[in-house]
């Protein structure tokens, strides 16, 4: 008895003892550490992995637990850089401001959301955004692709769609349902755009909707439609239509919120330029629609402002 | 005379109907232990069938990469052995010396069947409400930080309930006359279960630790939620670095948008067989060796 006693109580005090000794040095070796959105990951991933070459000694961690997710870390100050799908919220930006955390932004890409169809649907090519809110709104009377269209098939209409963590989610919701309408339910919702990528591809009834990378890499599977704003005629998402703004609403530029003391470490401000330089370019291997010249132009000039606003002494 | 031949005649049809189904029920458990078989070889197959190309010293060395060509499992791998061997070194000592106290220590009263009670109950919760635990204690009130020494003590929750029930199951294998044995030359009860009981539950205790570990192996969701990152361009080299882990490799390979990350994954889940049947066979190794000094 006193013998396993004896053990269990010294592994406990080790225990303890090695807690308080930590304090505060978890997550150590990261000088970048970067979280957020998951559709912003595969272009921060590919900027990481770049700087491997072009700045060995910077050292850099990627999580993607979602925009809010990012978000509530970033607001309480524990990463460097949250990737982000969407603009920060009133909230979001009150909670930095009560953590005393001070933040830029930058836009890196843009992402369009493609509303898809099975190969197989032969009848529809473009819905408008009115029947897209019609369909995708709390208690919708749609049931079936002839409730839409009375020359349609009478057959149900399998419907697809981000989950609520994502920002594609809250974008779609935003857009197309409008601030009062809540979202449907009882329709298969998922955080991974390639179960909605397979959903879709394996129902010729199916109606989806996910990220645009996910789309440009499954073409042969999937069949894009074209969305009507209400003004002009049905536009279809391609790099074109999304970076000149014409494919609305379902595109938003992506972000990346830096931390402002974070900045002030060579290493972040370095990573940060490097990510500017480089976002562009590394975009087309991700499937993101990369930024204009005249937008990195900016993100450069807004970049050379906050290392001469840094360089000055706190509080001036 | 008729009656006897009638009644010969009605046994022999309901003995040759009892065979029948005797012989179904046979085939029945057939098919089902061949669905199973055949479930788990289409499931080896096909990730072998996929993940075949991009077997090799590249898959290992690499770091993770936007391109699958060149990609690697390096940093995930490196971290899952860190994760799995801290494990280890936490769980075993007290999921065992838990057991060892509630089977050969603590007296029959309500106090322990509510403790008994309990562990069974936890060997059922969710993986990822250990993760929540996990992020709360060790990330924020310990302040260990998002480090892999906080990663393997959530894990060590998680696996904790089957170490200790695993090992007491192979404490009540021994045969109280052994014991008994025991006091009866003289030993104390420290001597007994040290130099005697120990030994002799070793093979069942090691079966419980190595279940415990594949399941510690193969926890993605635990890990998501106490803050592992997806990201890292390094393997760990100490306690306190952030980390990721194989099975988050495998996941987000899985779901990429590129298909060609797919047959990535699926080579991926290839190491990670390898890697699980390796400590198998560690243990298997260690069982004969511990099976062999038992003689009574």
């Amino acid at each position: 008895m006193a013998a396993t006693a004896k053990r269990m109580i010294a592994l406990l005090s080790v225990g303890l003892a090695s807690g308080c000794w930590s304090g505060g040095q978890g997550g150590r070796g990261t000088d970048v550490e970067i979280d957020g959105s998951s559709t912003v990951y595969p272009l921060s991933e590919a900027v990481a992995e770049e700087i491997r070459t072009a700045h060995p000694e910077i050292r850099v961690t990627v999580a993607k637990k979602g925009t809010g997710g990012g978000m509530e870390r970033f607001s309480a100050g524990e990463i460097d850089i949250c990737d982000a799908s969407r603009e920060m919220t009133k909230a979001e930006a009150e909670l930095c401001a009560e953590a005393g955390v001070r933040f830029d932004r930058f836009p890196i890409a843009y992402d369009g959301i493609a509303v898809c169809v099975n190969p197989k649907n032969d009848w529809c090519d473009g819905l408008t955004v009115e029947q897209l809110k019609e369909i995708f709104r709390l208690d919708s009377p749609i049931q079936k692709w002839s409730d839409l269209n009375p020359d349609w098939p009478d057959e149900e209409i399998k419907l697809f769609g981000p989950g609520a963590d994502s920002g594609t989610f809250d974008i779609f919701k935003e857009e197309v349902l409008g601030e009062d309408t809540k979202s449907r339910t009882g329709y298969t919702q998922s955080e991974e755009d390639m179960v909605l990528v397979n959903g879709v591809k394996a129902d010729e009834r199916a109606l989806g909707y996910f990220g645009f990378s996910y789309y440009v890499e499954n073409t042969d599977g999937l069949k894009v439609l074209g969305i009507n704003a209400g003004d002009g005629g049905f536009i279809k998402p391609t790099n074109e239509t999304i970076s000149n703004n014409t494919y609305v609403p379902l595109s938003r530029p992506l972000y990346i919120y830096v931390n402002l003391d974070s900045f002030q470490d060579p290493k972040v401000a370095n990573f940060v330029k490097f990510y500017l330089d480089n976002a562009a370019e590394l975009a087309n291997d991700v499937n993101h629609v990369p930024v204009g010249a005249e937008i990195t132009a900016d993100n450069q000039a807004k970049f050379k402002e906050l290392s001469s606003d840094v360089a000055k002494p706190v509080g001036g | 005379m008729t009656n006897l031949a009638a009644e010969q005649e009605l046994m022999a049809r309901y003995r040759q109907r009892k065979r029948l189904l005797s012989k179904l029920f046979g085939a029945v458990c057939l098919m089902a232990m061949i669905s199973c078989v055949a479930i788990l070889a289409f499931l080896l197959i096909s990730v072998l069938w996929r993940g075949f190309d991009y077997l090799g010293w590249d898959l290992i060395r690499n770091l993770p990469s936007r391109s699958a060509a060149k990609a690697g499992i390096w940093v995930y791998l490196i971290g899952s052995l860190w994760l799995i061997g801290l494990t280890t070194l936490f769980a075993v000592p007290l999921g065992v010396g838990a057991a060892l106290y509630l089977e050969e220590y603590a007296a029959e009263s309500r106090w322990k069947r509510i403790v008994q009670l309990n562990i069974a109950n936890l060997a059922g919760v969710p993986s990822i409400v250990y993760g929540l635990l996990g992020l709360g204690i060790f990330v924020y009130i310990l302040n260990l930080g998002q480090s892999i020494l906080a990663g393997a003590l959530t894990l060590t929750l998680v696996v904790l309930p089957i170490v200790i029930l695993a090992s007491q199951e192979a404490l009540r294998a021994v045969p109280g006359s052994i014991r008994q044995a025991s006091y009866a030359l003289g030993a104390t009860r420290w001597q007994t279960t040290w130099r005697q009981v120990l030994p002799a539950a070793m093979p069942g205790i090691m079966t419980g630790v190595i279940l415990a570990v594949s399941r510690a192996l193969g926890e993605a969701a635990p890990l998501v939620a106490m803050g592992a990152v997806q990201y890292v361009d390094r393997a760990p080299t100490s306690v306190w670095d952030t980390f990721s882990a194989l099975p988050l490799a495998i996941f987000y390979w899985a779901m990429h948008s590129k298909p060609e990350f797919h047959d990535l994954a699926a080579a991926a889940i290839i190491v990670l067989l390898v890697v699980l049947i390796s400590l198998n066979m560690v243990a298997a190794f260690v069982r004969y060796r511990f099976g062999k000094k038992v003689r009574w």
